[in-house]
């Protein structure tokens, strides 16, 4: 996995609330067994709208999102962090994530950033006035910042420090594990003996 | 102190725990399918990793298959090679694996608890949301991501946050008419879509135990649907004399043993939860769901809300939106929204139960001419054990259509689809934009309102119907 310090790039609103996964891309296009190509599916039910945030000019070359509360409820489809990665978001700023969509997107290398909500609402307004400005997400110092002088937001967001500590120095999940492999052996010694095997 | 059913569990699959890390946990039972995994085997062969516990991982297809024409290949080529590249993984990984055409194929979270391979105190995982279902038997279950499938699969492991640990208090009783489906539409409505997030939820209290495992099942899956990590209930006698005698469960002394250890699964009477909250069963009536997630729902008895009522401003937006979506006028009274397509199935409502219940209420009466209605059973199990039961022929003579297993429209991934503009009453557990087919309208029901929907063509419940079977039929 890549490492993650800091991002800087142009800032998409997306004022809705509860966006699903399967908004974010919809079931027909999970069939591929791939993980890259996923772009496509991305919203798009909403892509065909020339009014779409990601169809106007200013936001075509966004890689923050920064979207209402509950963004990524729901199916646990992790194509939906690819379809984000794959059109090019490098993190995306909400007040509130779906759990498993919040660990998907750690697990591949997006940013998930909790902010409070007016936090959104603040950036949401910046990039109203300023289309096509950038907003930084530093996970260094866990903030988000945008604008200059007295438009200057700046706030932190959270992300829990193990995720963190993964995404600052770009490690495999796996292969950490793999490094207690003796724990897991010495778990599967004494387990209770009745517990059900498929084979 | 004590503590609640869900920290026992958790404790006893502790591998390893280190301040500031998450704890290891070891996983049961890993259940696979063909739309999370390819990528997540893919992953292992570049890295040389093999499958470390193929004994303790089972997989199927249910997702992308068609429900008819199944003694043909599949028409779709995407997803052919899909349901193909999970046949190729599970045999280079030495991974069972229940492909259509085999009587053990069905919807992932039908077939675990069939095979009595899902049992009381077990940490189970799939790629799927939907995998909170199992907690219906007293164990952790929780939906995860590719990456985690992937990590589960190479080290029958998995890195979990503890997380917070809710009670749902579910006090009164269930009247008759009303079902498990209404009751979980209820509590989604009442505490939003966001409501279980970071919760590891159980639902207690008399109105709980009195259900069947497969009502609490229903109650389980939806779990995810008000954001909870995951939902459990405690095993009891209903859990062990559904379990008792299913393929995989224990036997002789070992089912013994296994009791004796099931029985210590419950919540200490001085257990901690971070929060309590109460629902009363004796006043849910039949629910249904007027928006574009499961919140968003109300009594049928009720009307389509007004979005200028609402308080919240973000709930409001999302009303406007859902109301614009759904093509509804704010204020109609539900039993008054005409309904072209009624499916029947799903993880949520496709067990034997949920078709005993419909095929009672169709009997001897038609589906509406405006309205198509689609049977699918969640399993090949439950679709042989309904034909001999002859439920097939109730559906079929009544104009419904009965179909292989699969998850079908829950999520429109394969053929049976909504075209855009159509509505449809769903037994499924989602209401999204889309969810069903691109602009297709989704109305979640129980398995009684489905029926009675489907004869009236409106949204209806049994109680709506006349009350005596038409003469000559």
């Amino acid at each position: 996995m890549e490492k993650f310090t800091s991002h800087t790039g142009v800032a998409a609103p997306l004022r809705r609330s509860n966006v699903d996964t399967d908004q974010i891309i919809p079931a027909v296009y999970l069939k591929r067994v791939t993980r890259s190509g996923f772009e496509d599916g991305l919203f798009a039910a909403w892509r065909g709208d020339p009014d779409f945030v990601l169809n106007q000019p200013a936001y075509q070359q966004a890689t923050v999102l920064v979207a209402g509360p509950d963004f990524g409820t729901g199916s646990s489809r992790e194509h939906a962090v690819w379809a984000l990665q794959n059109y090019g978001f490098k993190a995306v700023i909400s007040s509130r994530f779906g759990d498993i969509f919040r660990g998907n997107s750690g697990k591949a290398g997006l940013l998930a950033a909790e902010v409070d909500e007016k936090v959104v609402q603040a950036l949401w307004d910046y990039v109203d006035a300023n289309p096509g400005a950038s907003v930084t997400v530093d996970l260094e110092s866990r903030t988000v910042s945008a604008g200059e002088g007295v438009d200057r937001i700046e706030d932190s967001f959270t992300i829990d420090d193990y995720t963190r500590w993964r995404l600052l120095e770009g490690l495999d999940d796996i292969a950490i594990t793999l490094s207690h492999d003796d724990d897991i052996a010495a778990y599967e010694a004494k387990r209770l003996p009745f517990k059900p095997a498929t084979l | 102190m004590g503590r609640t059913l869900a920290e026992k569990i958790w404790d006893d699959h502790v591998v390893r725990s280190a301040a500031g890390e998450p704890d290891l946990l070891f996983i049961d039972l890993h259940l696979i399918h063909e739309v999370t995994s390819p990528q997540a085997f893919d992953g292992l062969r570049l890295s040389g990793r093999s499958v470390r516990r193929p004994d303790l991982t089972l997989a199927t297809e249910d997702h992308n298959i068609p429900t008819t024409d199944l003694d043909k290949p599949i028409a779709d080529v995407v997803s052919r090679t899909q349901v193909e590249t999970l046949r190729r993984n599970a045999e280079e990984f030495g991974v069972r694996l229940y492909p259509m055409g085999n009587i053990d194929q069905g919807i992932v979270h039908v077939v675990g608890p069939q095979l009595g391979l899902t049992q009381p105190g077990m940490t189970i995982v799939c790629g799927d949301s939907h995998t909170s279902t199992h907690g219906a038997f007293g164990s952790i279950a929780f939906g995860i991501g590719t990456s985690e499938v992937e990590h589960v699969l190479a080290t029958q492991s998995l890195s979990q946050a503890k997380p917070k640990m809710m009670a749902v208090e579910v006090t009164g009783e269930l009247q008759p008419g009303t079902t498990a489906k209404d009751l979980i539409l209820a509590l989604i409505a009442q505490e939003t879509t966001g409501g279980g997030q970071g919760y590891i939820v159980e639902y207690r209290g008399e109105a709980i135990r009195k259900l069947s495992m497969e009502a609490r099942m229903t109650i389980c899956n939806m779990s995810i649907e008000w954001g909870a990590k995951a939902g459990l209930i405690a095993p009891d006698a209903t859990t062990y004399e559904y379990l008792k005698g299913r393929a995989h469960a224990p036997q002789g002394q070992a089912w013994d043993d296994a009791v004796a250890y099931w029985d210590s699964l419950v919540s200490d009477d001085d257990a901690h939860f971070d929060k309590t909250i109460t629902i009363d069963a004796s006043q849910v009536t039949p629910f249904v769901t007027w928006g574009t997630n499961p919140g968003q729902g109300v009594p049928l008895s009720a009307s389509v809300p007004v979005p200028a009522d609402i308080e919240d401003a973000n709930e409001k937006i999302a009303a406007e939106r859902a109301l614009e979506y759904m093509g509804l006028t704010a204020g109609t009274p539900m039993r008054d929204i005409a309904i072209d397509t009624v499916f029947i199935g799903s993880c949520t409502n496709g067990r034997m139960e949920d078709l005993r219940v419909v095929a009672d209420i169709i009997k001897g009466r038609k589906v509406a001419d405006s309205t198509r209605v689609l049977v699918v059973p969640g399993s090949v199990r439950v679709r042989l054990q309904a034909e001999e039961e002859g439920l097939d022929r109730i559906f079929t003579e009544a104009g419904a259509e009965w179909r292989g297993a699969g998850c079908s429209m829950c999520l429109g991934m394969n053929p049976d689809t909504l075209t855009p503009g159509e509505r449809s009453a769903s037994t499924s557990n989602r209401n999204f934009e889309g969810r069903q087919g691109k602009g297709g309208r989704t109305h979640l029901v129980s398995p009684e309102v489905a029926a009675a929907t489907a004869v009236l063509g409106h949204l209806a419940s049994p109680a709506d119907l006349p009350d005596t079977v038409p003469a000559g039929v």
